[in-house]
């Protein structure tokens, strides 16, 4: 697979495959931590950084499962490493980088039980990536999912705004801005990448 | 007789009064993803709730053994576990569900519903309820996919469990199918729930207040 296939697979999971918009990968942080764009970029930043090294990792650790023909292990395999991960990047970070930790270190338990994580590192299996594609692909999930919360918290600013009728208001006018929001990006669905 | 009624409270709290979708507001991604369809929804549901079930009780017997700091962690293991059996019964006995559900199965492990329940009640509860709270939580959220799955592959394919409802003459809105329309579903749904809680609880505050009224007309009286 040459650069531009590459180039032209992230762009498509950025936009056309939005994880949020298209696939649904994710949605319990996208609906949770969009009160404020801030917040959300701090989140999405987050999932950035485990995605795409959880990417590399489970990759790795599959190439072992192979090794030994255990590959029906890889869903308990997989949370593990990424429970590890996340665990392993917030005592980092806390020593290290206490300045990223300060802003990241509230949404990194959040993501062991991101859906979003787990299926990033299933499909790069899945599509049979290799481990550069892989982490691209990991790395585009994460960007796109981070477009969406925080355009997603644009949106929800502005809602605040609104005065929505008592039943709707809360959870169920959130899910139908989110609903029009999917609706503009459907439009990327019928650009052609060949 | 005490304790079937209890069976049945645990129940009906989980069905309805404490829906872990439409009240609760958790599992959103497989209530958006997999209701296009209606054998979809069930599959998911049922297959969630077996999960739920066997996780809830080992969790229940092992919950005196396991440690406070990594009880998340061996929690995360143990549905792992069994959501790896699931996955391989459906794919022995139920091929084509297995394929149509594709990632949602191995996603049942970061369900927050099943999370959830393990860690707000299996783990302080003995094993029989925590069973039945898993049978509950479980139907409940089975319960939740139906609805949804019925209201959209009605409207949006004009088509029930597969089984054409119309004739040729309904073009179906297929926009209700489509990830946006998802959203719009779920939006209106749990907008119909609310509407439903916020009824109740203007009546028991009206009756409330005529109580109260009646209490100070008396006291007036006895004055």
């Amino acid at each position: 697979m040459s650069f531009t296939d590459v180039l032209l697979m992230m762009f498509g999971a950025v936009l056309i495959e939005n994880f949020i918009f298209a696939k649904f990968y994710g949605c319990c942080p996208f609906l949770g931590v969009s009160e404020k764009p801030d917040t959300a970029l701090g989140m999405g930043m987050a999932v950035t950084f485990v995605m795409t090294l959880s990417s590399a990792v489970t990759w790795l650790v599959y190439q072992l499962l192979v090794a030994f023909k255990i590959e029906y292990f890889q869903t308990i395999a997989f949370i593990l490493v990424i429970a590890a991960l996340v665990q392993f990047i917030e005592m980092f970070l806390r020593k290290f980088v206490p300045a990223l930790y300060g802003s990241l270190g509230i949404y990194l338990p959040l993501i062991t039980t991101n859906c979003a994580v787990l299926s990033s590192a299933l499909l790069n299996i899945q599509n049979e990536y290799n481990f550069i594609q892989s982490i691209c692909f990991g790395f585009a999930s994460a960007i796109g999912f981070t477009l969406a919360i925080v355009v997603f918290a644009g949106v929800r600013m502005r809602m605040r705004a609104a005065n929505p009728p008592r039943a709707f208001k809360g959870f169920p006018i959130t899910l139908i801005a989110a609903g029009l929001l999917a609706m503009a990006f459907s439009g990327f669905t019928s650009i052609n990448l060949g | 007789m005490k304790k079937k009624s209890g069976f049945l409270t645990q129940l009906k709290e989980g069905i309805l009064d404490n829906n872990p979708v439409l009240v609760q507001l958790l599992g959103m991604c497989p209530i958006l993803a997999l209701t296009t369809m209606v054998s979809n929804a069930i599959g998911m549901g049922l297959a969630a709730t077996a999960v739920l079930i066997c996780s809830n009780v080992l969790i229940s017997l092992l919950r005196k053994f396991i440690p406070k700091q990594v009880r998340i962690a061996a929690f995360i293991v143990i549905i792992s576990g069994f959501v790896t059996v699931i996955e391989f019964i459906m794919r022995a006995y139920v091929y084509s569900l297995y394929q149509s559900l594709g990632l949602f199965i191995p996603l049942i492990v970061v369900n927050c519903i099943i999370l959830a329940r393990a860690e707000a009640y299996a783990s302080k509860n003995k094993v029989l309820p925590s069973a039945v709270d898993g049978l509950a939580m479980g139907l409940g959220f089975t319960f939740a996919l139906f609805i949804m799955a019925t209201i959209r592959e009605i409207i949006g394919m004009g088509s029930f469990l597969g089984i054409p409802l119309f004739g040729d003459f309904y073009s179906p809105a297929t926009i209700i199918i489509s990830p946006p329309g998802a959203f719009l579903t779920l939006g209106l749904i749990i907008a119909v729930v609310q509407k439903i809680r916020n009824n109740a609880e203007d009546k028991a505050q009206i009756a409330k207040m005529k109580a109260q009224a009646m209490g100070e007309a008396k006291e007036e009286k006895d004055a």
